[in-house]
């Protein structure tokens, strides 16, 4: 199939390891940031196969992972309302809050849809508008325009029973908090493609020239992947830090301008907590005071939840590739995809569960 | 080899009955319960068992074991590319009926119907299954209606029971799968499941998968007569081939190596697949079946497959191991070896 067939070209997968091969001449820790990126690494096995010395951790780049709890206990106390109807995306249901999660929520009486799209719910707004609608819009910049999209159509229909309970992120901060913080071994990035055809890599630049780090925006098929770790060993031995797309097909300079405007117009930069990880300044996104009626947290006043973590959870260390995920005592132990601990093991892109899923559970 | 039988002929009327929906009193027992049952669906199924109408069939049945299954049908929508509730309520159990190594015979055919339901639609259904049937060569010989009132099913349930007879000399079952047997599938995984769910999120795919319901027993039968040592046999329905082959791996505890550049996925199943965050090797399949055979007979079994209109995209899809018992791995384009799971509960889109 045109655009996945010559990206798992086993040949030219095993040529790129054989280059790899002869690149590294030193010990180099790259994190690839997108957990879509960690899945097709461990499904395919590209981990199994890099030279000694090569390391790959998994980065916070899951958007179901790092979505606070309180946003899910919002999420929850609105859908616990009976004129509410409460879509997200199918991911986001699964994720137990402190009191359950939406799928459960759901089958005790609440009315939680699963969508594909944010302009779904707007239509299921349409549809009944004696009923209020409201979206789960969490995300990194990939999903962020859709959903301010929706917001933006809500507004120009005066459209007034459709809400959203908004808990997106954006990634440079995030890529910024993990080079700062104390003990980090992260050399270089393999930037999440599908971000950045929407933000462009140029975004980029002044975090590699800030922390003198290379960072390749890459694609998530074998050959995409190899081919981003090769540009950045090639960058980390020649000492270049800087940022070079290798997932040109998709990924322009300055991106996807349309989206990126109406992302501006709709929301604004927010300091924003990080499940695991804690609070890292301008890293989220929230509607603008323009669009507050279509604030669900103003709307139906939930802003005071503040619960706690589990503390039998690691997920925020694993989440900035300070742990792996065999390195938790609970994993495939306490904590599986049937009983996750936390959203790391829930979410399809997540770490734990990619670990669990493609069979690297700790030694027996 | 098998000529497949054009149905498209099949002349299905609605017959005129007093409502153009499902009421209440259809289910209750009296003149309208009956002129549902002997206008609109008797004459879907005539068999001569049927006929007297008596509280159940008496049977004549070939020497043998008898093989007997059971399924209930919920899905939605009710109609879907490739077929709809009433063709997969019978090939559903006819399958299960069938991956035995049994020939099926006969099924029992049991509806919940919701109030208000278009009367129209449920004969549409009533006809695929009477399609279905004569595809598979089973007889309807009993069954029962109950109605339930608006918003307490989604429009209609139906629940199939299936009975076949194993001929003589057969022996099919999971205990007998050992390291270096074959693993074959008769075709292409996920087709069903991924029919199932574009249809239902409305993705505006312009080449939305068809589903691949079909009823197995002829190719069963197929696979069989070709003289390959056939150790067991399943249809990879809810949970697809990762759950089959885990089953497998678990009830034989003996291990399996699937080459993943060898498992056949039509091409829109893998994009819709990719788009969604899916795997096609977790969807489910309504027409085709995972065989293991001896190593020694894996050629034959895969030519009788592939000469059956069922099983032309029919592949030798990895083997059976003894190193590692429980487990199902998968070797990846990269030559590594990973583990291919169980799905966990729901099959959920991914968000980006």
């Amino acid at each position: 199939m045109k655009y996945l067939d010559e990206f798992r070209d086993p040949v030219l997968a095993r040529s790129l390891v054989e280059r790899l091969r002869r690149a590294v001449t030193r010990p180099w820790t790259i994190m690839e940031i997108c957990g879509g990126q960690t899945h097709s690494i461990l499904r395919h096995g590209i981990d199994q196969v890099l030279p000694p010395g090569l390391e790959l951790v998994h980065g916070p780049g899951c958007p179901v992972c790092v979505t606070p709890l309180e946003t899910i206990d919002r999420a929850l106390a609105v859908a616990a309302r009976p004129e509410v109807i409460l879509t997200s995306f199918g991911d986001m249901l699964r994720v137990p809050g402190s009191r359950g999660s939406l799928l459960e929520a759901r089958s005790r009486g609440a009315d939680v849809r699963m969508v594909y799209s944010p302009l779904e719910a707007l239509a299921l707004a349409r549809a009944n508008p004696e009923r209020e609608v409201v979206f789960l819009a969490v995300g990194f910049e990939t999903t962020a325009p859709g959903n301010a999209m929706a917001v933006h159509a809500a507004a120009a229909s005066r459209l007034t029973n459709y809400s959203q309970i908004v808990s997106h992120v954006l990634v440079p901060p995030a890529m910024a908090a993990i080079l700062e913080a104390p003990g980090n071994r992260v050399n270089a990035f393999l930037a999440a493609g599908h971000v950045c055809t929407v933000t462009g890599w140029r975004m980029y630049e002044p975090v590699a020239a800030k922390h003198r780090v290379p960072i390749v925006p890459t694609g998530f098929e074998p050959v995409d992947i190899l081919e981003g770790l090769l540009q950045t060993v090639e960058l980390l031995e020649s000492g270049q830090p800087r940022v070079v797309n290798r997932y040109g097909r998709a990924v322009l300079p300055d991106g996807n301008p349309a989206a990126r405007a109406v992302v501006d117009q709709v929301y604004e930069v927010c300091d924003r907590k990080w499940r695991g990880i804690g609070v890292i300044p301008a890293s989220g996104l929230r509607l603008r005071e323009a669009y507050a009626a279509w604030d669900a947290e103003r709307k139906f006043a939930v802003t005071d939840i503040e619960p706690a973590e589990p503390e039998q959870c690691v997920a925020g260390l694993i989440l900035q590739g300070r742990l792996k995920p065999a390195d938790c005592p609970a994993f495939g132990r306490e904590c599986t995809p049937q009983s996750p601990l936390g959203a790391t093991m829930v979410s399809s892109e997540g770490a734990c569960a990619a670990w669990y899923r493609y069979g690297r559970r700790s030694p027996q | 080899m098998t000529d497949r039988p054009d149905f498209n002929g099949f002349h299905c009327p609605l017959p005129h009955l007093d409502h153009d929906t499902i009421q209440m009193a259809h289910g209750a027992g009296g003149r309208l319960s009956a002129d549902l049952f002997e206008r609109l669906i008797l004459p879907r199924f005539t068999s001569a068992e049927l006929a007297p109408r008596a509280d159940g069939a008496l049977l004549d049945l070939p020497p043998g074991r008898v093989a007997f299954s059971t399924d209930t049908f919920v899905v939605t929508p009710l109609f879907f590319p490739g077929g709809d509730i009433g063709e997969l309520a019978v090939c559903g159990t006819v399958n299960d009926v069938a991956m035995t190594g049994a020939v099926p015979l006969v099924l029992s055919v049991a509806f919940v119907l919701e109030e208000g339901l278009p009367l129209a639609d449920f004969h549409r259904i009533l006809c695929s299954m009477e399609r279905a049937a004569a595809r598979a060569g089973v007889r309807v010989v009993t069954g029962d209606t109950k109605v339930v009132g608006r918003g307490q099913c989604d429009g209609i349930y139906i629940n199939t029971s299936g009975l076949g007879v194993v001929p003589a000399g057969r022996h099919l079952g999971a205990e007998r799968i050992a390291p270096g047997d074959a693993v074959l599938v008769s075709g292409t995984m996920g087709d069903h499941g991924v029919a199932i769910l574009t249809a239902r999120a409305g993705l505006g795919v312009q080449s939305a998968p068809a589903s691949d319901c079909a009823p197995l027993g002829g190719l069963v039968e197929a696979l069989l007569a070709s003289g390959a040592d056939v150790k067991a046999l399943r249809d990879p329905t809810r949970g697809g081939l990762a759950a089959v082959l885990n089953e497998f791996a678990a009830s034989a505890r003996a291990g399996f190596v699937i080459d993943d550049g060898a498992v056949p996925v039509r091409p829109d199943v893998a994009g819709i697949c990719e788009m969604l965050g899916l795997d096609p090797l977790h969807a489910a399949c309504e027409g085709k079946l995972v065989a293991v055979v001896a190593a020694g007979d894996a050629d034959r079994a895969l030519a009788a497959l592939r000469a059956h209109e069922l099983g032309r995209d029919a592949a030798r899809i990895g083997a059976v191991t003894g190193l590692h018992p429980g487990v199902v791995t998968m070797t990846t384009a990269l030559g590594v070896e990973r583990v291919l799971d169980m799905p966990v509960g729901e099959q959920l889109p991914r968000i980006c």
